[in-house]
């Protein structure tokens, strides 16, 4: 058995019982994660498609979607986010209890999309931490749930016991380029094992 | 009788710069003094009882800048009739017609929202779509269209909000 803290404190030499216990924990949550479905426009019908019967999220646990985000963990903008409507989505995320995850759905709410506007958030990364996004316009709800996976396979790199045993790690937000990075424990890794790269373009192969 | 009859003879006797077939639609062209005494003749007289649309067409850097345009209908005789009045950039300023179609009080916030034209006797004309301190008027020319410091107005409440739960605050400052 390992000590419960790490003796030279380093970050990924953390004993058996902390990882295991990392294990249990992680295994827990990636497979009951509760959305919170904040469908702002056409892309809140997909999210419903994904919901329902067809598309069936309940497969990967996560199909309890509550309208309070009190009960939440993984909230899923779907939709072009105004910045009239931002304080409201911002107060929906504070009010959900951690741990809690962001998947922006559809090119409005990762980038702004087409809306290029005076009203529109550029991003919801403008104003919240986002671990996945979606591309799409809408995505298909298969994507969706394609991002639900690899959120599993993010949330089980998660080291929940060891954020106990040394403080909570805040989700940077960058004034320079007015955008929220996710906190560096919860990261996705920079290359995935299915990436496939595209085919080389005419300019490079002449 | 033709609409166009119709709505000259209701107009006999009132101010008015001209009346002409525009687009198969009678078209009134009035100064913007002139508005409320042609609305009231359209409205009582020649039966206009419903409130199409309240907005305005920007020619900047034309002046006078702003065409200010009503549209209205009359349920009884099935057609419609549009009236317009130029006014200058500086001061956009023409009379509320709310004492008379009170639907349009909705139209004129909007248009006073998206263009800045002030409708003179109108109870409580405030922004209708955009945040109540928003500061510029999008539907203007000369407003850029990705805005000038959107996010303005939600810095300013985010602010509020980190002061009000000071453990969030140190990281996300
Ligand atoms: S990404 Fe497309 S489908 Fe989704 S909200 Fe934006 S415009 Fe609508």
């Amino acid at each position: 058995m390992g000590s419960l803290k790490p003796a030279d404190g380093h970050a990924s030499d953390t004993g058996f019982f902390v990882t295991q216990v990392d294990w249990v924990v992680n295994w827990g949550r990636k497979n009951s994660l509760w959305p919170m479905p904040l469908g702002l426009s056409c892309c809140g019908i997909e999210l419903m498609a994904m919901i329902g019967p067809k598309f069936d999220i309940a497969r990967f646990g996560a199909e309890a979607a509550r309208f309070s985000p009190r009960q939440c963990d993984l909230m899923v903008v779907a939709g072009t986010l105004t910045w009239k409507m931002a304080e409201a989505a911002r107060t929906i995320y504070d009010q959900m209890p951690d741990p809690k995850w962001v998947i922006a759905m559809g090119v409005c709410s990762s980038s702004g999309g087409m809306y290029d506007s005076y009203s529109v958030v550029q991003g919801v990364d403008m104003i919240l931490p986002v671990d996945l996004y979606v591309p799409g316009c809408p995505p298909r709800p298969d994507a969706v749930i394609d991002a639900i996976l690899k959120l599993q396979k993010k949330i089980e790199r998660e080291r929940p016991f060891q954020l106990l045993l040394e403080g909570d790690a805040f989700d940077e937000y960058d004034s320079g380029t007015k955008r929220f990075l996710r906190a560096p424990n919860h990261a996705v890794p920079t290359t995935r094992s299915h990436e496939v790269l595209p085919p080389a373009g005419p300019r490079e192969r002449a | 009788m033709s609409t166009l009859e119709r709505v000259a003879a209701a107009l006999g006797g009132v101010a008015h710069q001209s009346l002409e077939m525009r687009d198969g639609c009678p078209s009134i062209r009035v100064s913007p003094e002139d508005v409320l005494a042609v609305m009231t003749a359209l409205r009582e007289r020649a039966g206009f009882d419903t409130n199409v649309f309240v907005t305005a067409i920007d020619r900047y850097p034309e002046e006078p800048r702003f065409t200010v345009v009503w549209a209205f209908l009359s349920t009884t005789h099935n057609d419609r009739v549009r009236v317009y009045t130029r006014v200058a950039g500086a001061t956009p300023r023409v009379a509320s017609v709310t004492g008379l179609w009170p639907g349009t009080a909705y139209s004129e916030r909007e248009c006073f929202d998206m263009f800045g034209i002030e409708f003179e006797g109108h109870q409580g004309l405030k922004r209708l779509l955009m945040p109540k301190d928003y500061d510029h008027f999008p539907l203007r020319k000369d407003f850029p269209h990705q805005g000038i410091e959107p996010d303005r107005l939600y810095r300013q409440w985010d602010t509020r909000r980190r002061e009000r739960s000071p453990l969030r605050s140190e990281s996300e400052a």
